[in-house]
């Protein structure tokens, strides 16, 4: 007599459409799939422990390593949080530039989103192209902060230094020319119909579930949830800006496609806004106690190098409390829950990773639907491994 | 303040028993229950005053700094009213378990067993608790205060020798 069975299937960790060292153990019926359990934790750092042991500003340069795809948001994040804990008042420049760069780190997130999420399903010509804009937005950061990726440009009161001169025509230049690259994308995908095929109905999640999953950002607004903290919650000055908070409405991978290209095209008119704000004054706040003094008094006299060296090897002591600070990084919410005791190091750092919870939604949208589809729905979840496992 | 805040108000109102602090720090509201009522507590914010999103849960160790060792924090997100909460209760090392929250939450599922597997806080009820960021056959709970930085058997880092 013939019997079916199921079939148990390893994908993974070393996969190209996991996007990191994501392993699946995937049980299968023929090509469909029948349960998904996701083993992680293949690139934890510890960095969370590893903040314990570290001043406050010793923790920044561990930020850049949680979404190394979009390293200001994470800065941002801690950054505020700190801020938060220390009352710190932030000069305007600050802010301003701060936005600016959050927003292109957004663009800069989501080019890789879209770049990963259309080879995996098979266009590669978008990949292609995005990886193109992608560089302008690793040359401005390279331009201001010396680094491509691991930026640590923010610093707690402001920056760690003013921009260059040719910072504004640069990225004036970029979002010039953005929308019309988008143009692009959306000519290649949004009526092609292997996209299409592809997106259309896969990875299905209603709003009642996306909530009570967890999801946030652009895949909780695929699901027609108008939530957005930069609008609902401002931080940094977000209140000054106009933009709008696309959502979907038939929660599918298409959906969440769409509201992802229209949040590129609202960060341009954010960076825009941005651009005209922007007036010369200082990027450091002025709070001897916790901010790095500017490099010129450091290399000139005698007290600046004192103060540099104390903040740099004591760091400053924080009030004793507790804070959360949550940021829209291009992934969800980004959250730092900091608990101090009122030493100069956290007692406990947490990190909110958007990726690990999104990440628990993949058996609830793939479970009945064919393998390739899988692939798909790791794709518009849009995780980074180096955030779940921190 | 704080004793004004809408949720405060409910929530003495009906578990007057169970709250132990209210806190306000920097805009936000903690409040510490005890540890009997906290599914009760949890699901009445859920179910009567729309905090909908479990943000994040998580714990704290206070080795040596409390009696009771350590401190469960549930950050809860109305996303009709755009406000926060953040519920605290605390687990002693003697009794390190807690009922589980994916009853009210599924989110509540991967981010216990991480508590479970850095803090080794056992969830009551738990569907699949495991470990899940360091290996099934690890020993010990790397976010626990008294876990060596460098992990076990190994020499701390004393800085470099040249």
């Amino acid at each position: 007599m013939a019997t079916t069975e199921t079939m148990t299937l390893n994908m993974g960790p070393q996969h190209p459409s996991t996007h990191g060292v994501l392993r699946l153990v995937l049980e299968l019926d023929g090509e469909v799939v029948v349960k998904v359990t996701p083993h992680i934790g293949y690139l934890h750092r510890g960095i969370e422990k590893l903040s314990e042991y570290r001043t406050y500003h010793q923790i920044l340069p561990l930020t850049d390593r949680l979404d190394y795809l979009a390293p200001m948001s994470n800065n941002l994040g801690y950054i505020l949080a700190v801020e938060k804990l220390m009352d710190v008042e932030v000069p305007e420049r600050a802010e301003t530039i701060r936005i600016i760069m959050a927003e292109l780190t957004r663009i800069e997130s989501h080019l890789v989103w879209i770049a990963c999420h259309a080879l995996d399903i098979g266009a590669m010509t978008v990949f292609i192209y995005a990886f193109r804009e992608r560089e302008t937005v690793m040359e401005i950061y390279e331009l201001i902060s010396g680094a491509r990726m691991t930026s640590n440009f923010f610093r707690v009161g402001g920056l760690s230094q003013d921009v260059p001169d040719e910072f504004v025509k640069k990225v004036s230049d970029f979002i010039d020319v953005m929308p019309g690259y988008l143009d692009q994308y959306e000519g290649l995908l949004t009526t092609n119909p292997i996209w299409l095929k592809r997106t259309v109905g896969n990875g299905v999640i209603s709003a009642e579930d996306a909530i009570d999953i967890g999801l946030t950002g652009p895949a909780l607004r695929g699901s027609g949830v108008d939530w957005d903290l930069r609008r609902d919650n401002p931080y940094c000055g977000y209140e000054k800006y106009q933009f709008k908070v696309p959502t979907g409405d038939k929660c599918d991978t298409f959906d969440r496609y769409k509201v992802r290209l229209v949040e590129m095209r609202e960060a341009c008119k954010i960076v825009r806004q941005g651009l005209d704000k922007l007036k010369p004054g200082p990027v450091l706040a002025d709070s001897p106690q916790v901010c790095y003094p500017p490099k010129e008094s450091v290399y000139n006299s005698i007290e600046g190098l004192i103060h540099h060296f104390k903040i740099a090897s004591e760091g400053f002591a924080a009030p004793e409390g507790e804070v959360y600070q949550g940021v829209e990084a291009p992934k969800g919410e980004l959250g730092f829950y900091i608990v101090s005791d009122g030493g100069n190091k956290p007692e406990r750092l947490r990190i909110r990773p958007p990726s690990f919870v999104n990440l628990q939604a993949i058996e609830q949208m793939s479970v009945g639907s064919m393998i390739a589809d899988l692939v798909a729905v790791i794709g518009t979840l849009d995780i980074v491994l180096g955030e779940i496992d921190r | 303040m704080a004793e004004n805040n809408r949720a405060v108000l409910k929530l003495k109102e009906t578990f007057a028993a169970s709250i132990i602090d209210v806190v306000e720090f920097r805009g936000e509201v903690t409040v510490t229950v005890a540890k009997d009522a906290i599914i009760d507590v949890l699901s009445f914010l859920k179910l009567s005053l729309q905090y909908n999103l479990l943000t994040d849960l998580t714990a704290v160790d206070y080795l040596g700094k409390k009696e009771e060792r350590f401190m469960m924090v549930y950050l809860l997100y109305s996303i009709p009213n755009k406000d926060r909460l953040r519920i605290k209760t605390a687990v002693t090392e003697s009794e390190c378990k807690i009922p589980t929250a994916t009853t009210i939450w599924k989110t509540a599922n991967w981010l216990e067993r991480e508590v479970f597997d850095l803090f080794g806080i056992t969830f009551e009820g738990h569907p699949d608790l495991r470990r899940i960021l360091m290996t099934d056959d690890w020993v010990g709970h790397p976010l626990r205060k008294d876990y060596p930085l460098q992990g076990p058997d190994r020499e701390p880092y004393k800085g470099r020798l040249s």
